[in-house]
């Protein structure tokens, strides 16, 4: 496989969110505008990418039954460190995304992308499996907390666009759902086509 | 190069290893965002007295007191704004705990004839596009440049005078009770 398709197949092919169906929690949970959204992808991508490159590296010094909790270990770090980071240098977001923060820790896509992908792979395409699924990621996150900003409270990344109150289930967590699914069967015809 | 084998002295000393290198990376990263994460606080709390007293020339985060409740077990944080040698009002750092998912911390600003000048959210886990309207003009506007003593403070299912919050009367109540609780311990003891 090229790097090229590595790097693109988490947008599209391989989405976490949408095609995967992996790391629902945050996505669901905090994506009740773009820009929560947008926040939670990055910490994420962050995680992801840094994880996938020192697991990697480190592949040939870990005994095969430990793996996964010196893997756990290495993710729990870059997820404190994205949580300290945050909480000195943008207050305001880490106040928004709160729990979900330490809670990467757990996400289903980071520990799987170690566990299937940077465990038996290079670090070049750790690094870029990394970088792609993160970045897919945040893409997902984006577009589904900018569709239910725009449903929910008539606004993008903040900027109020019509006056109202909008649909108010979108803001709430059945929203979430909701606005998965038709996205979900969205880029499935995309996919078929 | 081969993977390295399970055996027991591996397995510690590899878990170990990298245990004791996370927690060397983690102790200097929080060294390092110790103090930004000190000065954020900070900047957010003055920036609530900022916005709910008048312009003052001292510093009110230096010159905080408290004032204890009634249950004698807590105390409200009292922040003077003084100009010229005189109090122009205080932000009082109210809480309750009966918001739709617990606490509620307001910054209630109250000018020296006992008018509430202005009110902030500073901390909630209110249901978002619900309790957290709380926050908007419309619901809060009805606390603001009123004689706390001549308004029940309280929603009118309740008996009071304020307008709940369309589908987020607990939250309403919740901002009630909180800034009902300010102008009570400042009567009580807070205008010095």
């Amino acid at each position: 496989m090229s790097q090229w398709k590595n790097f693109a197949k988490g947008f599209v092919k391989e989405n976490p969110v949408f095609v995967l169906l992996l790391g629902l929690c945050p996505a669901l949970g905090v994506t009740s505008t773009a820009i929560n959204g947008m926040a939670m992808g990055l910490a994420t991508l962050f995680v992801l990418l840094m994880s996938n490159m020192v697991v990697s590296l480190i592949k040939n010094f870990i005994p095969e039954k430990v793996r996964i909790p010196s893997f756990i270990v290495v993710i729990a770090t870059f997820v404190t460190v994205v949580d300290l980071v945050m909480a000195g240098y943008a207050p305001a977001v880490h106040e928004q995304l709160g729990l979900f923060i330490p809670l990467i820790v757990v996400n289903c896509i980071v520990l799987g992308r170690a566990e299937a992908f940077a465990s038996r792979k290079s670090f070049m395409s750790s690094m870029i499996d990394g970088l792609g699924m993160g970045l897919g990621f945040t893409f997902a996150l984006t577009l589904l907390g900018a569709v239910r900003e725009i449903l929910g409270s008539l606004s993008i990344f903040g900027f109020k666009f019509m006056e109202g109150d909008g649909i108010l289930v979108f803001i709430l967590p059945p929203g979430a759902f909701i606005a998965l699914g038709y996205l979900i069967a969205i880029m499935n015809k995309f996919k078929k086509a | 190069m081969a993977k390295k084998e399970s055996t027991f002295i591996n397995m510690v000393a590899t878990l170990f290893i990298v245990t004791l290198v996370a927690s060397t990376a983690l102790a200097y990263v929080y060294e390092l965002t110790k103090e930004p994460i000190e000065a954020a606080k900070l900047a957010k709390k003055l920036q609530a007295i900022d916005a709910v007293v008048p312009e003052y020339d001292n510093q009110p985060v230096a010159d905080m007191y408290k004032v204890g409740l009634s249950d004698g077990l807590d105390s409200l944080e009292f922040y003077p704004a003084i100009k010229g040698g005189e109090v122009i009002g205080t932000a009082v750092r109210s809480f309750t705990n009966t918001g739709y998912n617990g606490l509620v911390v307001l910054m209630v600003g109250i000018l020296p004839d006992g008018t509430i000048s202005d009110i902030q959210v500073v901390e909630h886990k209110e249901t978002p596009g619900l309790g957290t309207k709380m926050e908007s003009p419309k619901f809060k506007d009805q606390f603001m440049d009123i004689d706390p003593s001549q308004v029940v403070l309280k929603v009118k299912k309740d008996g009071g005078d304020i307008d709940a919050i369309t589908a987020a009367t607990i939250s309403s109540r919740a901002f009630s009770e909180a800034t009902q609780l300010a102008v009570d311990t400042y009567k009580k003891g807070g205008n010095k």
